[in-house]
């Protein structure tokens, strides 16, 4: 952590300082780190180097952009209300699942309402918002640590409910024994069960390279690529990257540098507003806020009507972007990545939470599977190929490093739910401020705690302790 | 006179808080449909049936009695989570993963001890991974059983005692939320580090066929209760009879309800708050790990989230029976059980945890305290 802090405070305070030059700088740094290791593994695999690299950035664009989305969102929630919401992965659901609903067919298995796509996604994300404002009931009452297992418990159901075939619209047969079609005034729909349910498109870059009429902008294109999307395709081919990597990119890409610019544009209103002064007195005291006359109940319930809704939007451009999902994507664990990514970047900040996103995506979900591919791949070129045991007992007792090394980096995808574990522990003992958690903003609408941020940043600045 | 005072009391519920009477109403109806279903009576309004339809005996009763397996195992687990709920302020999501920690560590004795004293001729390292398949039953060696059930239980202390020195014991001055967050990362942490040494794939591991079962007559048809059921229960009762008199018999009783009171006050009396906080866990996490050996006996399947996907029903019981009371989780635990299979009478078995969850939800809404709300530790 000292060298960490070391290089914290070599960088210069103007960039600290500045907020969109501060995540810049967390982003080259984390890309340029990734193209050296993509075009290390490329060379050592003989593989082409720019399609390798770009592939691999697209997709960690992709990563990162969504949970800084969805970052972002709990913050409204975590960050500025101080509302333990650990449901999560259950409004995502909700979100995806309404608006998979409203956009299939009415013919299709199971049915839904046909819809054109703008529509689903604007009703899903209303929907999402009335679930959301149910959810916050037992919000209005409750203590924070009760607000955690309601909510989970909530997530949950939501899931299980999607997962059973009593909803899921795949028997249409009204005579046949297992018929699961929910019929609400003859409007037909079903949730697909335990299969899964299809979103409406698998690559929403189509919308841009593919769209020639209006048809196509309302319920998907289909075919072939318009003119742009034919001089894109070409030129991406010319150097070696195929479309789907194309597509992949500019998905990304337009989630990075619109949404997430919009999410944060919106966060920043919210937070400045008269509406955000109060969440922040409720997340600082409650009582407070009630006894200057704010029905701070009223305010909850609303707070979370918007943050689900958000969540939900997020869980549409996120889930509902590869074509298809089901039940088993929404377990409560992607509320945990989710509040991980928060809570390293730091809880009521917005550039932490999109920072924290970053870092999260970057190192902690995806870094240790692109370690383990480089240390697989250097120690393959030092010893030749490496064991690899079936079994822990197997590995152990060989009594061969090489064999352990093996073992670990052929189950290197469940090590980092561990390292996972160990950073929120490790977070939460030493900083439970995360990255820029210390810049909280303040109820006030004048900025109170100039002088002592003030003294912290140089304090920072000049190698010492910054929260002890 | 007393109609009159229930009747204004009525009114002024119905009047005052509309959604308890509504649930009142609500629970009415299942129960009085539950005992018509019960006597085969049903009710029709209009071709419609309103109420009542049929019901088998046998049925209900196999209902009740698999609720009674999952509550007495939700329960036994539950005791350690409230303990902890009152005594450390925080809400231990990593709770479950204690009792598959138990479950593993029981079920390695009882396939070395099965191993051995059945003569079966495995490689060491099958029987250390649980690799072997369906190898012991509580009839063909009763040892093995009676050894996993204590290794269950040490292997789960052995772990909540570590966990609580490097991750909750530094912690003990933060409040409720960052322990709380603390040990979600506890949950994956050791959940993970079970798959990362047994893998994620579920393995049979009781022997099939030949365990002894009853038929317990009801009129209509007859209720299966195997050896393994059997053990379940007479296991979970006892231990829960044992905590009482532990808690009752004991200071350490007393102590835990004064510090779950106010922990400065207690340590200012004099009482070894660390010592009563390591008792904690002691108690807690051998019910933990002893409550995810004997689900596994029962189930016959061992796997890395068993813990996990119980753990929402043990807050659920903790919840219900009122978080602090050892008896009310017990208690809640029974009743979450029974309450999510004897939904099965209205609803698909699809939505069993379901029904348990909401019962958590509206108990928190309605009753946040629990249903023996105000009765402390012990």
């Amino acid at each position: 952590m000292s060298v960490a802090q070391r290089a914290w405070g070599a960088v210069p305070d103007s960039v600290k300082e500045s907020d969109t030059q501060l995540i810049a700088g967390v982003l080259v740094f984390t890309y340029l780190l990734y193209v050296l290791a993509q075009t290390f593994l490329a060379v050592t695999n003989n593989a082409a180097i720019l399609p390798a690299v770009a592939n691999s950035l697209q997709n960690l664009t992709f990563l990162i952009a969504v949970y800084a989305i969805m970052a972002l969102a709990l913050n409204l929630h975590w960050g500025y209300t101080g509302l333990f919401n650990i449901g999560i992965a259950g409004f995502m659901a909700v979100g995806v699942y309404s608006m998979s609903i409203l956009a299939a067919p009415t013919t299709g298995s199971p049915p839904g309402l046909g819809l054109p796509i703008p529509v689903a996604i604007v009703g899903a994300v209303a929907i999402t918002a009335i679930v959301g404002g149910l959810a916050a009931l037992p919000a209005l009452q409750l203590d924070a640590d009760y607000l955690a297992i309601v909510t989970v418990g909530f997530s949950e159901i939501i899931r299980l409910v999607l997962n059973a075939s009593y909803f899921a619209g795949t028997v249409q047969d009204p005579e046949a024994s297992g018929y699961n079609v929910v019929d609400i005034f003859g409007i037909q729909f079903g949730t697909g069960g335990g299969q899964g349910i299809n979103t409406p498109t698998s690559s929403p870059a189509d919308f841009l390279y593919s769209t020639t009429s209006l048809g196509d902008l309302l319920y998907g294109p289909s075919g072939d690529p318009n003119a742009l999307g034919s001089a894109v395709y070409a030129a991406a081919e010319s150097v070696g990257v195929n479309s789907s990597v194309v597509d992949g990119a500019t998905y990304s890409f337009f989630l990075l540098v619109v949404v997430v610019t919009l999410y944060y544009v919106l966060l920043v209103r919210i937070g400045n507003s008269p509406f955000g002064r109060v969440l922040k007195a409720i997340r600082e005291d409650e009582l407070v806020a009630q006894s200057l006359g704010k029905d701070t109940r009223w305010f909850k319930v609303k707070v979370f009507m918007v943050g689900c809704a958000l969540m939900g939007l997020g869980g549409i451009l996120w889930q509902g972007s590869f074509g298809f999902v089901n039940p088993n994507t929404f377990r409560p664990i992607v509320t945990f990545y989710i509040f991980t990514a928060l809570i390293v970047g730091g809880a009521g900040s917005n550039t932490g939470s999109v920072i924290g996103g970053a870092v999260f995506a970057a190192f902690l979900f995806e870094g240790p599977r692109q370690l383990a591919r480089i240390v697989e791949a250097l120690v393959t070129s030092a010893f030749g190929s490496l064991p690899s045991p079936t079994t822990f007992y197997a590995a152990v007792v060989s009594l061969n490093p090489l064999a352990w090394l093996g073992y670990t980096i052929d189950n290197v995808s469940t090590l980092k739910f561990v390292f996972l574990g160990a950073v929120l522990v490790y977070l939460m003992q030493n900083r439970s401020d995360g990255l820029l958690g210390h810049r909280k903003e303040i109820a006030s609408s004048v900025d109170l705690s100039d002088r002592t941020t003030r003294n912290r940043e140089s304090a920072a600045a000049d190698g010492g302790e910054s929260d002890e | 006179m007393d109609v009159a005072e229930t009747y204004s009391g009525g009114r002024r519920l119905l009047i005052e808080r509309p959604a308890v009477a509504l649930l009142g109403v609500a629970l009415l109806y299942l129960f009085v449909d539950l005992v018509l279903r019960l006597a085969n009576v049903p009710v029709e309004l209009m071709g419609v049936e309103v109420i009542g339809g049929t019901l088998a005996v046998s049925t209900f009763g196999r209902f009740l009695l698999d609720g009674l397996i999952v509550g007495l195992v939700v329960g036994l687990a539950g005791v350690g989570l409230s303990m902890t709920y009152s005594i450390l302020n925080f809400a231990n999501f990593a709770h479950g993963d204690y009792v598959t920690t138990g479950a593993f560590s029981g079920w390695i004795a009882a396939y070395l001890v099965g191993a051995f004293t059945l003569g079966v001729e495995e490689p060491i390292g099958r029987l250390l991974m649980i690799q072997a398949p369906s190898l012991v039953s509580a009839f063909s060696s009763p040892l093995a059983i009676v050894v996993g059930i204590i290794l269950a239980g040490l292997g789960a202390v052995a772990t909540a005692l570590f966990l609580d020195r490097i991750v909750y014991r530094p912690m003990r001055d933060k409040g409720g939320i960052p322990l709380l967050i603390a040990s979600i990362g506890v949950a994956l942490a050791l959940r993970y580090a079970i798959v990362f040494i047994f893998g994620t794939g579920s393995r049979g591991v009781t022997a099939t066929g030949s365990i002894p079962q009853v038929s317990i007559p009801t009129g209509d048809g007859t209720i299966p209760l195997n050896l393994h059921e059997g053990t379940l229960i007479v296991a979970a009762i006892v231990l829960m009879f044992g905590i009482h008199f532990l808690l009752q018999r004991t200071k350490l009783g007393k102590a835990m309800r004064a510090m779950a009171d106010n922990k400065d006050l207690a340590q200012v009396t004099g009482i070894p708050t660390e010592r009563v906080i390591r008792a904690t866990w002691i108690i807690g996490g051998a019910l933990a790990g002893i409550a995810g050996f004997l689900i596994v006996l029962e189930r016959g399947t061992l796997s890395f989230n068993i813990g996990w996907r119980l753990l929402l029903l043990i807050f659920a019981g903790v919840i219900l029976g009122g978080i602090g009371s050892v008896y009310g989780a017990m208690a809640g635990g029974i009743i979450i059980g029974i309450a999510s299979r004897i939904s099965l009478v209205w609803i698909p078995s699809d939505f069993a945890r379901v029904a348990a969850f909401s019962v958590m939800i509206l108990v928190l809404l309605y009753r946040p305290e629990g249903l023996f709300g105000g009765v402390k530790t012990a």
